[in-house]
């Protein structure tokens, strides 16, 4: 049973992922609308693929026509860091029942960055119900968020031009965080690096493949440089 | 535009979503220890797929056209200097989106 003082706890904490999704989410609504994909198209794609990033990406393939087959390798991509979040979810979530496959498939960056703390849920007689009721209620904003933003575009004759530089400036922005969190900036280099040398050699319609590749080479070539001196 | 296009592709990428946030929950699930190189890689990867975004975002920007990649640079200099100075996500995002639009409507 859910009680109202744990429901109470997990809302608090998804207070800043509510605004974050609520802006982000209405982003969405907003350059899905302006490309002609209307309300149910918002709803749908938030509640069935939520992925943030990946949606604004979506927006691009689909009025551009892209093959399915691009589709699922661009997905296959941008969500690869999701493995790893699952990988280190492994044993928190290994004992929470029925709620198991739902609290898997919403497992987002922000959730993530909820749920993965050691302290997640303390004080609750089943820790289970904070992760699902933090995996529900941030799911709750995002598809609100998409909702919100698409009626906005649809009910208004802004001009919503250059809106989707929302995602830019999103990635600029976790960029930025990243590279102040870490002293080893090879990898981001390497990312940005590859992608740009591969634009140039492939063109921009073609660079994500090769350049993905290209990145996981120059990671996994890099590793032992990590580890100078011990020997495994 | 063709919609049932985009519908199945709605479905591919929510299918392919699921299945790598349910892959290492099938795979890891059991006793077996996570191998190092898929360990290391998801410590370093997430850097380099975010250098990655960021330069596919910008990927259509036209350096020899009539705004030379103006507001673009602009609005993610904006991003940046916001970032370092607030530390908040969404003032950074607002700010240079507003910046952007407002060059790409206005002024390009």
């Amino acid at each position: 049973m859910l009680k109202k003082s744990e429901f109470r706890k997990a809302f608090v904490d998804t207070i800043p992922v509510m605004t974050g999704y609520i802006v982000l989410g209405m982003g969405f609504g907003l350059v899905l609308d302006a490309k002609g994909y209307g309300i149910i198209w918002a709803f749908v794609m938030s509640a069935w693929i939520y992925a943030g990033s990946m949606q604004y990406l979506a927006v691009d393939l689909m009025a551009g026509g892209a093959s399915l087959l691009t589709a699922a390798i661009t997905t296959l991509m941008v969500n690869a860091r999701h493995l790893f979040y699952g990988i280190s979810m492994i044993d928190k979530y290994k004992h929470v029942g029925k709620k198991k496959p739902y609290l898997i498939f919403a497992l987002t960056d922000e959730t993530y960055s909820l749920v993965c703390s050691e302290h997640a849920g303390e004080g609750m007689n089943d820790r289970s119900n904070y992760f699902f009721l933090v995996s529900l209620l941030n799911q709750c904003y995002w598809v609100l968020g998409s909702v919100l933003g698409s009626a906005l575009g649809a009910a208004m004759t802004i001009n919503t031009e250059g809106v989707d530089f929302a995602l830019t400036a999103l990635f600029v922005t976790v960029f930025v965080e990243q590279w102040l969190s870490t002293k080893d900036h090879r990898p981001a280099i390497i990312g940005a690096g590859s992608s740009i040398a591969c634009i140039l050699i492939f063109g921009s319609g073609n660079f994500l493949i090769p350049a993905m590749l290209v990145i996981t080479a120059a990671l996994t070539l890099l590793r032992p440089l990590k580890k100078e001196g011990v020997h495994e | 535009m063709n919609n049932t296009h985009a519908a199945l592709m709605v479905l591919v990428i929510g299918l392919v979503t699921v299945g790598i946030r349910f892959l290492p929950f099938l795979i890891f699930g059991g006793k077996r220890k996570t191998p190092e190189l898929i360990t290391y890689l998801g410590t370093v990867l997430p850097y380099a797929i975010m250098g990655m975004l960021v330069v596919y975002c910008l990927r259509n920007t036209s350096f020899s056209g009539s705004s030379h990649g103006i507001p673009e640079i602009v609005s993610c200099i904006l991003v940046v200097a916001l970032h370092l100075w607030k530390r908040n996500t969404l003032i950074s995002i607002v700010g240079g989106t507003v910046c952007y639009m407002f060059l790409v409507q206005a002024i390009f």
